[in-house]
């Protein structure tokens, strides 16, 4: 009785070991079920999806203007501390001050991505862009303005 | 003026491993970097021939001060350090996170809100176990799961890309709701594409690994945790369960829509390492069944209560536990009653699932070792944080 016992533990592994090799050898022969993508060589129809969160941006329209008023509710919001907005005071045209942005500073090599500083903006001035590649020779390129030289604010936001 | 010998002897550094191990025995390091640890783990072995006589894990070369550096952060900036904790479930300790300050400030969420939160709960898991499956299967030397595994998960991932913008720390729990409505395409993903795949090759799972005579002979009556001494050690998830102990979260302290949602909590009694595996394999059936249920249901609404910009805790002290993919996480915060948290202790499960590794290892072989500890599941920064 034991070796019968045995021979069918033998025969029972065996056939387990061959179940797992007919599932490889199916992939082996199937190459259309592989799905792996080579990251250079597929930049002309790689899409990375609408949300992806590579880095801040701040949109500016055909005028060259923003709506950043100059809140600091982004840098207040970051956790990292790598937006830094430097305020100045425009002169209206009557006469009166009022608080607008100088420079955006933002700086990528200490972001995280946690996509904060897009939630408490209330005008909706910075967006998180898709673009991912990144890669720099000077650390210190990654430190960005994101306000265009010369650029105002849109009429009509507060 | 000491002498060399005295100094050595008197020499706190030294671990107390080497005062108890025998002339006869070998004293290896596993880690920090050893391809079987998943990172950063340094166990300290006492072997005599080929029997383990004791495991000490040593910590501390992943440590982030995550508890002292949220001392420092809002409670909204907060959530995002928990997704470096245990990154694979990602979701789920942002979850609890959003669920504390929620209980504090006595927020209702809206019940869109609420379902996309468990769906993404139920993915997340998905994804971790499978990502385990794979990992547990390359330590024991089978290579080719994990690509079969990370095939699935790369679907799960670009699910998640979509709506939450990120593949791994996502970031998309925030208090009172999530972030952003999910996708137009996410339910059509998911019913037609996620889950069809899903179930489709779950088959190949157990073809290839859980079939295997090699890997049966490996995991069955290797690292046996009994039921008292899971309870004692303070084991939680999977590992637990494994040994029939009642800890789903889930089931005991429901949060969100989980009371109204149907599922078993899946239970091993044998408590050996082919126990662990088992529970995990078919705890990824029971959140198919969860997505199922919840994905074509969920109710129109907003995805975000209204909060207000700046929030204050009340000063006091607040819990809060939910079920993530390797056992219970546990957050506790004292409030002062400011922006800041004023102290914040995260429960891990990964570190009393480690506590007993020394336990269940302790008089079997060296390749046992391995299966053990792949079937605990750790994820070494959410044992350090």
């Amino acid at each position: 009785m034991f070796i019968v016992e045995y021979l069918k533990e033998v025969t029972n592994a065996v056939k387990s070991l061959a179940t797992g090799m007919k599932l490889t050898g199916y992939y082996f022969t199937h190459h259309k079920e592989i799905i792996t993508q080579e990251y250079p060589d597929n930049r002309a129809t790689l899409k990375m999806a609408d949300r992806f969160k590579g880095e801040v941006v701040m949109p500016h329209d055909a005028n060259n203007e923003h709506a950043c008023t100059g809140c600091t509710s982004c840098e207040l919001a970051c956790p990292n501390g790598s937006i830094k907005v430097i305020t100045k005071f425009d002169i209206n045209a009557d006469g009166k001050k009022k608080k607008a942005v100088d420079q955006h500073i933002y700086r990528l090599d200490m972001c995280t991505m946690c996509g904060l500083c897009i939630e408490a903006c209330p005008t909706d001035a910075i967006k998180m862009a898709n673009t991912f590649e990144h890669s720099v020779p000077d650390r210190n390129m990654l430190v960005k303005r994101l306000n265009n030289n010369g650029s105002k604010i849109r009429e009509g936001v507060e | 003026m000491y002498h060399i010998n005295e100094i050595v002897k008197n020499n706190t550094l030294i671990p107390s491993i080497l005062a108890e191990a025998d002339a006869n025995d070998y004293i290896i390091n596993i880690g920090p970097q050893h391809p079987a640890t998943h990172g950063v783990l340094n166990l300290l072995i006492t072997l005599n021939g080929e029997t383990i006589k004791k495991v000490e894990p040593h910590l501390g070369f992943i440590h982030r001060s995550m508890e002292k550096m949220c001392e420092s952060l809002s409670y909204r900036q907060f959530i995002y350090v928990t997704s470096r904790m245990d990154y694979l479930s990602a979701h789920i300790n942002n979850h609890a996170c959003a669920l504390l300050v929620e209980k504090a400030l006595q927020i209702e969420v809206p019940e869109r809100a609420q379902y996309i939160r468990v769906i993404m709960d139920e993915l997340t898991r998905i994804a971790s176990h499978l990502l385990w499956w794979g990992a547990m299967a390359m330590d024991m030397g089978a290579f080719t799961p994990y690509f079969y595994a990370f095939r699935e998960r790369e679907l799960l991932t670009e699910i998640m890309e979509d709506t939450c913008g990120a593949r791994l720390t996502m970031n998309y729990m925030v208090p009172g709701g999530v972030m952003q409505d999910p996708h137009e395409k996410f339910q059509h993903r998911v019913t037609t594409e996620f889950l069809p795949l899903l179930k489709s090759k779950l088959h190949e799972y157990e073809e290839l690994v859980t079939d295997n005579i090699i890997f049966q002979n490996r995991v069955k009556d290797v690292g046996i945790l009994s039921k008292e001494d899971a309870i004692s050690y303070g084991c939680s998830g999977p590992t637990a369960r494994a040994s029939g102990v009642e800890c789903d979260i889930r089931k005991l302290y429901p949060y969100d829509i989980y009371n109204k949602v149907e599922f078993n909590e899946v239970f091993e009694t044998a408590g050996d390492s082919m126990a662990r595996y088992l529970v995990r394999m078919k705890e990824i059936k029971e959140s198919v069944s969860i997505i199922e249920q919840l994905i074509d249901n969920i109710p129109e609404g907003d995805f975000q209560a209204k909060t207000k910009a700046v929030l204050k805790l009340p000063k006091g002290e607040f819990y809060q536990r939910v079920e993530t993919a390797r056992g219970e996480l546990g957050i506790f915060v004292v409030s002062e009653g400011g922006t800041t948290p004023y102290r914040i202790k995260f429960r891990s499960p990964g570190f009393s699932n480690l506590s007993c590794l020394d336990h269940i290892t302790r008089g079997s072989k060296i390749g046992d070792l391995v299966a053990s500890m792949g079937t605990l599941d750790l994820v070494i920064p959410d044992i350090d944080r």
